[in-house]
């Protein structure tokens, strides 16, 4: 390795390190949500954000309902087609870097309600970064939800949405042992 | 009061049949039959005289009867009154039959009337003459159907899948 590569490499890993620990640790801890609740899964989410489930914990509690001052979409309960356009404009009003959390089975798929007025998945007409499933998912989902937007922050989070991809393709795999019996059919 | 409304109109014939609900008398709610042509003189009758004094239009609402055995019309125009001074209650229907079913518009006797006449014509496409502003109030604009129609699939026809994509970046 010649002088300079030496001196590219510990500048790129100096930058990067700032970067990383520096910027994207500000971002990760300070994600401001805008919760579009249409329905139950919004009870939910102010369940998340109340004392007992508290996501203030992770940086997440300045809770704005404008997108102009939101940087993190959380579309909570089920989105009928009328709606759909509004929550396009929401959406492209927010500026960069932006994520979207789709929370609950009817945001991510349409839920129960196969109907012919609802979205089946706002992922159909916009992009999607993490999907919570549940109906309504557990406050405890919700933060996992949120600690999965805080890892894709971790690694790119200053970069715009269009240069981000489909981000890192992880679920989230319960840490214990699940057994699952027949039960009670 | 339904012997006040045939004395009143001898000419039609109402066919009276008693609506039970819980914990009411027998005969408390009686369900009348209307024609559209009928309609208006009907209502504002129901409303106007002291001895009915139907104050309150409760609820306008449509019954599709597509395949429903016995049924000679296909859709039935319920209009459910209550008297708040005198305390009682009437239901009336009125039938009406594709193509172009049409019925007179209670707006100018009830101006509750005008939201839920809105409704009716956007879920079963009956049309009311003389509405004000008879237009789509609970589906979008664009949307060509009648979702309540009994033949209407529950997933619709793919409207709800019609729409544009917003992508990463687009502003």
């Amino acid at each position: 390795m010649t002088k300079e590569d030496l001196l590219t490499t510990r500048l790129d890993s100096v930058v990067g390190f700032i970067r990383e620990k520096g910027v994207h640790w500000c971002l990760k801890y300070s994600l401001w949500p805008l919760p579009f609740a249409t329905a139950c899964c919004g009870i939910e989410f102010m369940s998340t954000v109340a004392s007992r489930y508290d996501i203030a914990r992770f940086g997440a509690e300045a809770v704005r309902f404008s997108p102009r001052q939101a940087d993190l979409l959380i579309c909570a309960g089920r989105v009928a087609i009328k709606m759909m356009p509004v929550l396009q404009r929401i959406y492209q009003q927010m500026c960069e870097p932006k994520w979207v959390i789709s929370m609950g089975a009817c945001a991510s798929t349409g839920g129960v309600f196969d109907t012919y007025a609802v979205v089946q998945g706002i992922d159909q007409f916009m992009p999607v970064d993490v999907y919570i499933p549940g109906c309504p998912p557990r406050p405890e989902q919700v933060i996992e939800g949120v600690m999965a937007i805080q890892r894709m922050v971790e690694k790119d989070g200053s970069k715009p949405s269009w240069q981000r991809g489909d981000g890192l393709r992880m679920v989230a795999e319960p840490t214990y042992n699940v057994t699952v019996d027949g039960g009670d059919a | 009061m339904i012997e006040h409304l045939q004395a009143r109109f001898p000419e039609i014939e109402f066919s009276p049949a008693a609506l039970l609900g819980r914990g009411d008398e027998p005969g408390a709610q009686q369900c009348v039959r209307v024609l559209p042509a009928n309609l208006l003189e009907v209502m504002r009758f129901l409303r106007d005289d002291s001895r009915c004094r139907f104050e309150q239009l409760c609820d306008l609402t449509c019954i599709d009867y597509l395949n429903f055995p016995k049924a000679t019309d296909r859709y039935g125009v319920v209009y459910s009154l209550l008297s708040i001074s005198l305390g009682h209650r009437l239901w009336l229907k009125c039938f009406v039959n594709d193509p172009d079913p049409e019925v007179p518009s209670l707006t100018s006797i009830w101006a509750g009337a005008d939201w839920m006449e809105r409704e009716v014509f956007d879920m079963f496409g009956v049309v009311f003459t003389d509405h004000p502003d008879l237009r789509r109030i609970l589906t979008w604009d664009g949307f060509e159907a009648h979702p309540l129609r009994k033949d209407y699939p529950l997933r619709g026809r793919g409207e709800r899948e019609d729409y544009s994509v917003v992508t990463r970046g687009s502003a």
